[in-house]
């Protein structure tokens, strides 16, 4: 244990009040991501447990990494279909991966500095939460992104979004959600249409005759229903689309291990996808428009609907914390979001605003959850005190 | 019925008086500590709206607009006096206010000493008033309409101040840092709900 000793050795320097004091907290970061800290909890109640913080973000990291690896490949997969040539695998695979990677260093760049530099001058430690956004916002983000959007966006997050709330566990919204609804409304230009999916559409780069770009929510918005693509295409993910949200498989993938660990809510997941079936349903009744006579489970593989119910809505800290309240929270969520992305012309996806509305609205549920359940105790124990 | 409908949800959703128009911030800002005494101002200012806009509405419709006056006598038929809607729209909100006011009094005390100054407030809560006049500005039709715009823009208020309400709550227990402690987070907070609104821009009905 080379390392263990020779951070042992150098620690003295980082106590307070020591030569470097000052980086007290950047140390203490440093060290516990390489080693489990020896300190125990001494204040306030607490539970012995094997899990804490680092890793719940660990199994949270390892479940995006189907979507993060199938997304890498569906770049390079997207662009060698737009440009009419077939890559071999590793081709295929490397031309996304060096698409993808500069948006994750620059993501976990410049949330990591932030997070870094508050720490810092709040003398906190730093918390591992960013870990999990960071490779969020790269996932949710269309390839052809620009790099310096994207460390605006991640800035944006993580300072108005979180580290003005009190840091990770205390925001109200999702920050990574923030960051993709940050661009979508300062740069619409870049957030939608039908060239910012694939890499190089944007650039103006020469494509085979019959390739568009669009995604399935783009067709359908356009009420070009024939053009959707299959549902086995769009469950394997071979569609244009943000970098993490097209291959439902990779998604379910991660949800399976979610839901074992019990680090994400099966309640939120299946509230969800519950109310996307009602507003589905309910729609396919009205079917005012040809978008409205899509089946539910269409819905359920298009755009971003499967990776927001699994990755964002069942975000610990935003979401309902009570059991009964995450209930309601899933299924206005997923509500929601059919609702937007039918009536709603001025968006094709209704999933990131959806789930920051009811981000706002959360505590709000989680409010009359409580009084509801004060209420009937109360009742029962007057009965009891009566009889 | 559906065109009632219509104005109801978008009063309440697209045209929110606070996130779609930033309207009535002071009171929404002041009183929003708690739940409970944010319901008991919700519900009066929705109370408030639902009888002065349609007041307000006959008052346009029968004396404000140009030639409105024509029922009393053919010569008023070319008198414009929509140059007072303000003070007529103000004096009609705050005799309004002063009856709520005495109402509350007589049967809620505890409500009455919880909203303390913000119940007179009322009166010239920016929202009510705004409510008024987006109602003269957009020429409602009936007082039908009128009544359930006025409706919905208190309820979308209602629906604004209870929800920064519980958020408020649950930041009781955040570690904020030190300047933005209360008026500084619930701005930011009210901008990040904004966007959160913005869900619903652009919905047609």
């Amino acid at each position: 244990m080379g390392l263990r000793s020779y951070i042992d050795k150098i620690k003295p320097n980082f106590q307070k009040g020591a030569k470097y004091g000052m980086f007290h907290s950047t140390f203490d970061a440093f060290e516990t991501f390489l080693f489990v800290p020896n300190r125990v909890t001494t204040k306030g109640s607490h539970i012995r447990d094997s899990i804490d913080m680092k890793r719940t973000m660990t199994v949270v990291i390892v479940a995006l990494l189907p979507a993060l690896f199938f997304g890498m490949w569906n770049v390079g997969y997207q662009h060698a279909l737009s440009i009419g040539e077939s890559w071999p695998f590793w081709q295929t695979f490397f031309f996304g991966f060096l698409r993808v990677l500069p948006l994750l260093v620059v993501s976990y760049g410049v949330g990591l500095s932030v997070e870094f530099a508050f720490a810092q001058a709040r003398g906190h430690e730093v918390n591992e939460g960013f870990l999990v956004s960071g490779l969020l916002i790269p996932l949710i983000l269309p390839v052809d992104v620009p790099l310096w959007m994207v460390a605006i966006a991640t800035a944006f997050a993580v300072i108005v979004g979180k580290e003005v709330f009190g840091g990770t566990g205390m925001n109200i919204f999702n920050p990574a959600l923030l960051a993709r609804a940050f661009l979508f409304f300062a740069y619409p230009s870049h957030m939608s249409g039908d060239k910012v999916w694939i890499d190089g559409l944007a650039k103006g780069q020469q494509v085979v005759d019959g390739f568009s770009g669009a995604t399935p929510l783009a067709n359908a918005a356009a009420y070009q229903l024939d053009k959707i693509p299959s549902a086995y295409d769009m469950f394997m993910g071979f569609i244009p689309g943000s970098i993490g949200e097209t291959s439902k498989l990779a998604i379910l993938i991660g949800a399976i291990l979610l839901i074992i660990t019990g680090i994400g809510s099966w309640k939120i997941i299946i509230s969800v996808f519950g109310g996307g079936l009602v507003a589905g349903l309910l729609f396919n009744t009205l079917a005012i428009n040809p978008y409205m006579s899509i089946p539910p489970w269409q819905h359920f593989l298009m755009g971003g609907f499967a990776f927001g119910a699994v990755f964002m809505a069942t975000d610990p800290v935003s979401a309902s914390q009570t059991e009964r309240g995450k209930w309601i929270y899933g299924f206005l969520v997923g509500f929601m979001a059919i609702l937007v992305r039918v009536l709603n012309p001025a968006y094709p996806e209704g999933m990131m605003l959806s789930i920051l509305l009811m981000n706002a609205f959360a505590p709000l549920i989680d409010y009359y959850v409580i009084q509801g359940n004060i209420r009937r105790r109360l009742k029962r124990t007057n009965r009891v005190a009566k009889s | 019925m559906e065109n009632l409908i219509n104005i109801f949800v978008r009063s309440i959703f697209i045209d929110n008086m606070i996130f779609a128009y930033f309207l009535g911030m002071c009171s929404y800002l002041a009183v929003s500590k708690t739940v409970k005494t944010s319901t008991g101002l919700g519900i009066a200012v929705i109370f408030v709206m639902l009888i002065t806009v349609p007041v307000n509405y006959l008052l346009n419709r029968f004396v404000l607009l140009p030639g409105a006056l024509q029922w009393l006598d053919e010569s008023f038929a070319s008198l414009d006096l929509s140059f007072l809607s303000f003070i007529m729209f103000i004096a009609v909100i705050a005799s309004i206010v002063q009856l709520v006011e005495m109402v509350v009094e007589k049967y809620s005390p505890a409500l009455y000493n919880s909203l303390g100054i913000f119940l007179p407030l009322i009166a010239v809560n920016c929202a009510i008033m705004g409510g008024s006049l987006f109602m003269q500005q957009r020429e409602y039709e009936t007082l039908g309409e009128a009544t359930v715009f006025g409706l919905g823009s208190g309820v979308g208020w209602f629906l604004a101040i209870i929800s920064i309400a519980a958020i408020r709550e649950r930041l009781k227990y955040s570690d904020i840092p030190k300047p933005l402690r209360g008026l500084g987070i619930s701005f930011i907070l009210t901008g990040l709900m904004g966007i959160a609104f913005m869900t619903f821009m652009g919905i047609k009905l």
